[in-house]
């Protein structure tokens, strides 16, 4: 199965950004250090949107929650609670399943646009409560200087760690987008009638998507708390969530790697230009009209058409 | 305030009172948005920086007219920049993009909220305003006993007339029933020869509108600040989904629901007081998932 999954020729490319960025810590400075663990951390955010939106078509409106639940319940686990540190690393991602399932059950049962206005509210019902709550969760200020371990609280530290995690985490959701599931998951995307004709059952496997990303997402929520060591209820408010879906767009949505670039393009552009001016959300707009306008299916998809080997109608087919 | 205070008739009374005029600013704004996903089939995420460009024009204009009949004209003049501003995002922009799919759509007014959310703090800066009411509106008068403010009142008064405005527009003038039509089957009103992109570019701008009066008729009760548009964008949400998508009486059965359930949070938990309107969405929409009221499409 391995062998189909993973051919030679297509490991080489991220085989190589993983060495490099393996070596590259010593040599940069520390600030780009930081920038590209940041950019580790929304890269898997991003991910695991698009495992829902790009490749099961549903929209995932307020992914955004299910990150910050898995930042909230590392950070909590980790300052309210003595137990051992690995205890906080499962309890993010599984917590964050775990509303993914309770919101994901409400929500499947719903189609496109109710859909995601119904988890837009659920998640928002999540924010107010973390925003809040001041004795559990710091309210609007959120929780800062959360104590890390020694070997990932150093800049290095929690570079390498946001690296090893996200490539572990790339592999296992490329062998799911490559697994039968995967595949069932992209049926129902482009034709969620003739799937249930044919006896898939449709709302199972898209609850099921929505619980792994949810997952991923929260595996990344205790990243950005492992990276940034704080918490606030920005990461659970709804207009977080759009911009990580603007980076799977920005990216390409029907490509598997294109959310890692629009993370990256998206964190870079806010760090760089953030210096520059303080209007950085109509910078954003700008670039967002620009994409609807001009690229719809993201820089990567683009390149893939132009240069790629994958056939354009795929592309075509897959925007409909 | 303790339990026992709160629960006496003339605090429940009140706070009732509190919460419909609440509900009267929300259902303007969310009638709006509500007709512009009826006929657009596009939820405008930019309707909450109208309704902020709103609560700002009707700021600036009041203090350039001065006095208290600045406020009224303010009042009536806040719309019409907002609706100006529509025209322009939509004509130039947005109206190049209704063959495409929905979410390119939804994606494009969240755009447009991003920018227009800069605009307004390169445009007024970042700083808190308040208006004055005229004087009429001042004060407060006394019912059951206890006091409720002339403002909250005039609210009372106006939101029903706008509700019954909205109304007569689209089932009573031709162009209101050919934007009904086209929010049903938007092929076939082009196929009898409607400008069915000018029915929409007029959809959008009339529920731009409403945010603008929404927000001009807010400012005198809140401080008008940048960042008002994140709160009243994702109530509207709220509101048109429980009310059912694109129908103007589930936008009015949805703001009632929000402002007294808001009101009555207030009253009863003031720490969680946001929380119970999300509470309140989620009963309805378990109950009823395609909201209480019947969607236009």
């Amino acid at each position: 199965m391995f062998k189909d999954t993973f051919s030679l020729k297509s490991l080489i490319l991220p085989a190589a950004i993983f060495v490099v960025l393996l070596i590259l810590p010593p040599i940069i400075p520390r600030f780009y250090t930081y920038i590209l663990a940041v950019i580790f951390v929304t890269a898997l955010v991003a991910m695991s949107l698009n495992m829902v939106v790009g490749h099961g078509g549903l929209f995932q409106f307020h992914h955004g929650a299910f990150y910050g639940v898995g930042a909230y319940t590392f950070a909590l686990m980790l300052t309210k609670t003595s137990l051992p540190i690995w205890a906080g690393f499962v309890a993010g991602p599984i917590m964050a399943a775990l509303i993914g399932l309770l919101i994901g059950a409400f929500c499947v049962r719903l189609t496109r646009l109710y859909f995601g206005m119904l988890q837009i509210s659920l998640g928002s019902l999540i924010w107010a409560i973390a925003f809040r709550w001041y004795s559990l969760t710091g309210g609007d200020d959120g929780m800062h200087g959360i104590p890390m371990p020694p070997i990932i609280s150093s800049s290095k530290g929690a570079y390498y760690f946001a690296l090893i995690i996200l490539a572990i985490c790339i592999m296992v959701i490329y062998l799911i987008f490559k697994s039968p599931f995967g595949a069932t998951l992209q049926a129902i995307r482009d034709n969620p009638d003739r799937c249930e004709a044919i006896g898939v059952n449709v709302k199972r496997h898209q609850l099921i998507a929505i619980v792994i990303a949810t997952f991923f997402a929260g595996i990344a929520g205790v990243l950005f708390v492992v990276v940034e060591g704080s918490v606030f209820p920005d990461l659970l408010f709804w207009v977080f969530s759009l911009e990580i879906f603007i980076m799977c767009l920005l990216g390409g949505w029907f490509t598997f790697a294109g959310p890692i670039l629009g993370a990256a393009i998206m964190v870079s552009l806010r760090t760089f230009v953030g210096i520059y001016t303080e209007y950085w959300t109509l910078i954003l707009g700008i670039i967002l009209i620009l994409l609807i306008f001009f690229l719809p299916e993201g820089v990567w998809g683009y390149v893939l058409e132009k240069f790629g080997s994958r056939p354009k109608e795929a592309i075509e087919k897959g925007s409909k | 305030m303790d339990i026992g205070q709160a629960f006496t008739f003339s605090a429940l009374g009140s706070q009732f009172l509190v919460g419909l005029s609440r509900a009267m600013i929300l259902f303007i704004v969310s009638a709006g948005m509500s007709f512009v996903l009826g006929v657009l089939r596009v939820p405008n995420i930019a309707h909450g920086s109208l309704y902020m460009i709103g609560a700002f024009s009707a700021f600036s204009l009041s203090n350039l007219l001065g006095g208290s009949g600045g406020f009224w004209l303010a009042l009536i003049l806040a719309p019409f920049v907002v609706a100006i501003v529509a025209l322009v995002a939509e004509r130039s922009l947005f109206c190049h993009l209704y063959e495409r799919e929905h979410l390119m759509l939804l994606l494009f007014t969240f755009a447009l909220m991003l920018i227009l959310g800069d605009l307004v703090k390169m445009f007024w800066g970042a700083d808190y305003r308040s208006i004055m009411a005229p004087d009429v509106l001042q004060g407060s008068v006394s019912i059951l006993g206890s006091p409720f403010p002339r403002y909250n009142l005039f609210l009372l008064i106006v939101g029903p007339w706008v509700g019954v405005g909205l109304w007569f527009f689209s089932n009573k003038t031709k162009i209101g029933k050919i934007a009904r039509a086209a929010a049903v089957d938007r092929e076939m009103v082009g196929a009898i020869g409607v400008n069915v992109s000018w029915v929409f570019a007029f959809a959008f701008v009339l529920g731009c509108f409403l945010a603008g009066l929404g927000g001009a008729l807010v400012s005198p009760m809140v401080s008008v600040s940048i960042g008002m548009d994140h709160d009243i964008i994702m109530e509207a949400f709220l509101i048109v989904t429980i009310g059912g998508l694109g129908n103007m009486w589930g936008a009015l059965v949805g703001s009632l629901i929000f402002g007294l359930t808001q009101a009555y949070g207030v009253l009863f938990w003031p720490q969680f007081a946001i929380v119970f309107p999300y509470i309140a969405v989620v009963i309805v929409l378990t109950w009823r998932p395609r909201g209480m009221l019947k969607s236009v499409w």
